[in-house]
């Protein structure tokens, strides 16, 4: 499957490999749909279990946003994942996985990452006003919009 | 509150628009509508607004969140074994559940294994565990329906389970029972005959809720056919557990990538054909008999030994990343767990179960009647903790 894809995507898959028992690819952002649309119609991956995403912030392409995908006819797993630097868009998979709506939205809750081509990209878990994201690694643990806290819950602090 | 603060876009329903536009004959007016966040039958904390024509449901929006604590971002900064409790706080009904996965998880990142005596004790508390969530979800689901009399048997047999809990590990609901490498504590005396006499007990009051609902003529009406789901569209969001299992997918990760010792016992997969409520009901009473069965082999095969793998006091899981799942009450339970190499972990993201199904409730009520989302919120099983986390 790997060679399969790697002879199609070339130099797009910058890794694949095992760790743990668990295979995992790297793509480049601009082929990285193509390659979650191959592995669903080509390689039968077509459950989309999670999509997250995490911080790196000394890095020069800050983020990691990663596809966890399960084919219930291989019973297999594959991780994609791909890195984006601050302000660039990752491309949305609700095209392919209807699931993926609320999973990007968490995603872009959470870490500000947008999704491009993404129906309808609204917070989620935090108010629609909230500024900041929270699982940024420059996002304190305490950290709060007390700006929000203060016009919604008529307080000084949350904390 | 909060969401309705907003300016632009008071009621967020937009989206809504998308509903098919089916003209009924009277053209009535839609009507917006809102559930919750405060409903008794919503499980929590949960706001629906609803989108009607007359009693006919248009579309839904869920509006989450409102339990949100940041488990993710707590869990970068404790180390792993102080994050362990918190866990428990996610899907508070199937604490036990959260708690195997996420031990799994940082044992598999770290390559050590549970020691088996370790697994066959998490075997028994995580499906007497699977037993309560499920006794549990019946009775709130059946009160929200209109029979009240189930939730009684349901949490009086329930009440057995944590009894166990209870005098295993000294707490009944967030019960903290594994530690990362095995289990902290050694089962005390008369644990498997309390056990086995667990199963001897609640072996006939299964039949007893079966005989209040399964033929029910009322249950029949209010369940058949409502909140159906197929087997594709589950595929395609991602919906996992008993909800998949009742459109006909026998899936279910126990078998398909076992973890702790359930390579070693014998049991089936219950499917529905229907993917409807009453489908759902069916396939989570047989799983109830299922767990039995497993707890049954394995308090008679529990074997001696040490419960704890050698591990480091101060734990520290060489750089990487690694995604675990394992079959929660509700569905796929996965942490993605990535390690810099610290004592604390870079980053853990959990795969909630009730997060994912929920999505589908939309899909399920459209075009059935106001009544039935209660219905459906109920069959989904969600637990708000999970959900928002």
């Amino acid at each position: 499957m790997v060679t399969r894809l790697k002879g199609r995507f070339g130099s797009g898959i910058a890794e694949a490999s095992t760790y743990l028992g668990q295979n995992y690819l790297i793509a480049d952002r601009s082929i990285v749909f193509n390659v979650l649309q191959a592995l669903r119609d080509e390689e039968q991956f077509d459950y989309n279990v999670d999509i997250t995403a995490v911080h790196y912030p000394q890095r020069e392409k800050q983020f990691d946003v990663l596809w966890v995908l399960y084919s219930f006819a291989r019973n297999e797993r594959m991780r994609v994942k791909t890195r984006i630097a601050e302000g660039e868009s990752a491309p949305s998979a609700v095209p392919l996985w209807e699931g993926a709506n609320w999973l990007e939205r968490e995603c872009y809750d959470m870490f500000g990452i947008k999704f491009e081509g993404h129906p309808d990209l609204r917070r989620i878990l935090l108010p629609d006003e909230w500024k900041g994201h929270p699982l940024r690694k420059d996002y304190g643990i305490i950290q709060q919009d007390q700006e929000w806290v203060k016009i919604n819950l008529g307080i000084e602090s949350g904390q | 509150m909060p969401g309705e603060k907003s300016e632009q876009n008071p009621l967020a329903v937009e989206h809504l628009e998308q509903a098919p536009a089916e003209k009924t004959y009277l053209d009535s007016n839609e009507l917006i509508l809102n559930m919750g966040p405060q409903h008794p039958s919503t499980h929590g904390v949960l706001r629906v607004i609803l989108k009607l024509d007359g009693e006919k449901v248009l579309g839904t929006e869920c509006v989450i969140g409102y339990l949100h604590r940041g488990v993710e971002k707590i869990a970068e900064h404790r180390t792993y074994a102080m994050f362990n409790p918190y866990v428990d706080r996610m899907d508070y009904v199937a604490a036990v559940s959260n708690g195997l996965g996420y031990c799994e998880a940082v044992e598999k990142l770290m390559n050590v294994q549970a020691p088996p005596r370790a697994n066959y004790i998490r075997v028994i508390l995580t499906e007497l565990n699977r037993m309560a969530s499920h006794m549990l979800w019946l009775g709130t689901h059946a009160l929200d329906i209109g029979a009240i009399t189930p939730l009684f048997y349901t949490f009086r047999d329930r009440e057995e389970i944590l009894k166990i809990f209870e005098k295993y590990c000294g707490a009944r609901l967030t019960t903290h029972a594994f530690r990362i490498g095995g289990c902290l504590y050694e089962t005390y005396d008369g644990f498997e005959d309390d056990v086995t006499k667990f199963s001897n007990f609640v072996e006939p009051k299964l039949g007893e809720y079966e005989t209040l609902l399964t033929t029910n003529r009322i249950w029949l009406e209010r369940t058949k056919g409502v909140g159906y789901i197929s087997a594709a569209d589950c595929k395609a969001l991602g919906v996992t557990g008993p909800v998949l299992r009742a459109s006909g997918v026998k899936w279910d990760l126990r078998k398909a990538q076992p973890y702790a010792a359930y390579n070693d016992f014998e049991f089936d997969i219950p499917t529905g054909q229907n993917g409807d409520t009453y489908d759902r009901y069916i396939v989570r009473i047989a799983e109830m008999h299922q767990s039995l069965r497993i707890i049954r082999q394995a308090v008679k095969a529990i074997p001696e030994g040490p419960i704890m793998a050698k591990i480091p006091k101060v734990l520290k899981p060489p750089v990487g990343e690694i995604y675990h799942s394992i079959e929660a009450p509700k569905g796929e339970l996965g942490y993605f767990i990535v390690s810099d190499g610290s004592t604390q972990p870079y980053r853990v993201r959990v795969r909630p179960p009730s997060f994912v199904n929920l999505q589908a409730l939309d899909k399920m009520v459209r075009g059935q009647l106001v009544a039935d989302v209660v219905a459906v919120i109920g069959t989904i099983d969600i637990v708000l903790g999970e959900v928002d986390r």
